[in-house]
């Protein structure tokens, strides 16, 4: 049975219907990438995933048992946590503070040192506001926040958006690093060659349906519809 | 200029301020973390005073009362945070505030019912009579006094939210409730939690107050008005905020009211209206919160 089992899940924005019937499913140690154009549902399918949104049709199950509509801090204890696209980092809050935030329900939380190990930039920073990061560090206290949760699985939304590339480097390194301890992700990005060059497995979203399944090279080789659906030149 | 009468004025400003930072405090913390906006507030601090009276008419003792008055409030706020006002969260502010004002016409009613509408008095505690000699000027001993209870239960709320999970909990839900949530906390316990010591704080701000003012059925109506004022000054959600927006709103209510006391309440809004010009999300706010 997959770590993740998302079943036809249809999910609205008011009377807006963003997901028709999307269905994947995630292995435990396996990294998923999620693709697709602006607006083509990949933020819409994590954050119903997560519990943010809830489907008005449709099954999700995680480890096991039935998540879809339970609130997000129920699927959070049970070992799903998302890093939003929007980093939401508490401004007021120190890093510090971010980080034991995280830390308060998770079953087995690292001890901040090893957090800061990964992010030894987070170390330096840590006395300081959430709002007086650089949107680099920001992301990597968003990420951070995830890993201390030891979470069963992460939800990568965007991790890259609006870095410099330099920073992007690095952060494609922690997520490596951390896949290649087994850690589940799922990734979704515009960067499209970031991410299938960390997925084993991907799927391309258009319009709220599931148009492609696959592993990267398969998708790498149809230039065509790399065109069409992510607006990738060959 | 009568030099002590601007002395006595200056410290009445402070203690007036200490009262509207203790209900303040709560109005703010509730509306930051909550996002509920509580008209009944004022007669949560009204009922606090009641329930002091009630329990020193049985026991004679100031302790007791004022234990009541914050446990009796401890529970009316828990009672009504599971039984009305979380249904009311994902609904606008217009609901809230009907809502939440209905139940303070309610509460008011419903003591004026018991109780009369005349007024009560609760004495100065024993260990609160008389005045103290500060040298430039007499000042009543239990004022002062209510000054050293305001500051030691400033700290311990200080603490409270700085130094505690639960305040950790709490002053990130007032940012960002959701990411609070996807971090796998339930905020609902929080919300009760953060309810019941909120209205609780108001109990007691009204059970010291009560020997300095007169308990009546409205005594919360001015306070809440005044409370709302403090908070849009210092910045919603903010512990700082109420506190030094409290003992500004307290000196400009009591400087005012040297030259002309009906002017106070006009000075006070102007205040707000000018921070309000200056600074949209008051002095201690943070710009563009969630």
């Amino acid at each position: 049975m997959s770590l993740l089992e998302v079943d036809k899940i249809n999910t609205y924005y008011g009377e807006a219907h963003a997901l028709f019937d999307v269905s994947l499913h995630v292995e435990q140690h396996e990294v998923v990438a999620l693709l697709g154009r602006n607006g083509a549902g990949k933020s819409t399918t994590l954050n119903t995933v997560m519990g943010v949104l809830a489907p008005k049709s449709g099954a999700i199950r995680f480890a096991g048992a039935a998540v879809a509509s339970l609130p997000p801090y129920e699927i959070a204890q049970r070992g799903l946590q998302l890093v939003p696209e929007e980093r939401r980092i508490i401004g007021g809050l120190t890093v510090e503070e971010n980080i034991v935030l995280a830390t308060l329900t998770a079953e087995k939380p690292w001890p901040l040192e090893r957090a800061y190990e990964m992010f030894p930039r987070l170390a330096e920073r840590k006395r300081n506001r959430g709002r007086e990061l650089s949107g680099g560090e920001q992301q990597m206290l968003a990420i951070a926040r995830a890993l201390v949760r030891e979470p069963k699985m992460i939800l990568l939304d965007e991790p890259f958006e609006g870095l410099a590339p330099i920073i992007v480097q690095d952060l494609i390194g922690v997520c490596r690093k951390t896949a290649e301890a087994g850690q589940t992700i799922v990734i979704v990005e515009q960067n499209v060659e970031a991410a299938l060059g960390l997925a084993h497995r991907c799927y391309v979203l258009n319009n709220g349906h599931v148009v492609f399944e696959g592993r990267p090279d398969a998708l790498r080789k149809d230039t065509d519809f790399m065109h069409r659906h992510l607006g990738v030149e060959a | 200029m009568n030099w002590s009468l601007l002395w006595a004025q200056l410290f009445n400003g402070l203690t007036l301020g200490a009262l509207l930072v203790l209900v303040a405090m709560g109005l703010t913390i509730i509306f930051g973390a909550l996002g509920v906006i509580n008209f009944a507030h004022g007669a949560f601090y009204m009922v606090g005073a009641y329930a002091g009276y009630v329990a020193y008419a049985a026991t004679h003792s100031f302790v007791l009362a004022v234990i009541a008055g914050a446990a009796a409030l401890l529970l009316v706020g828990i009672v009504i945070e599971r039984g009305l006002i979380r249904y009311y969260y994902r609904r606008p502010h217009e609901d809230q505030i009907l809502a939440t004002f209905g139940l303070g016409i309610i509460l008011v009613e419903a003591v004026r019912a018991w109780f009369g509408g005349i007024s009560q008095r609760l004495p100065v505690p024993t260990w609160g009579t008389g005045a103290v000699n500060l040298g430039f000027l007499y000042y009543p001993t239990y004022r002062i006094e209510v000054l050293g209870i305001v500051a030691v239960t400033l700290v311990v709320l200080y603490l409270v939210l700085y130094r505690t999970r639960l305040g950790l909990i709490v002053r990130a839900g007032i940012e960002d409730q959701l990411m609070v949530n996807v971090l796998g906390i339930n905020v609902n316990r929080t919300f009760l939690v953060v309810f019941g010591l909120g209205s609780m704080a108001a109990g007691f701000a009204g059970v010291i107050n009560a020997p300095i003012v007169t308990v009546v059925p409205d005594m919360g109506e001015l306070v809440l008005v005044q409370s709302f004022v403090v908070i849009v000054i210092g910045g919603v959600g903010s512990f700082w905020g109420a506190l030094i927006g409290g003992l500004i709103a307290g000196e400009i209510i009591s400087l005012t009211a040297i030259v002309q006391p009906a002017y106070s309440e006009v000075m006070l809004f102007a205040a707000m209206a000018i921070v309000l010009i200056l600074r949209p999300q008051g002095l201690f706010g943070v710009q563009g919160r969630q």
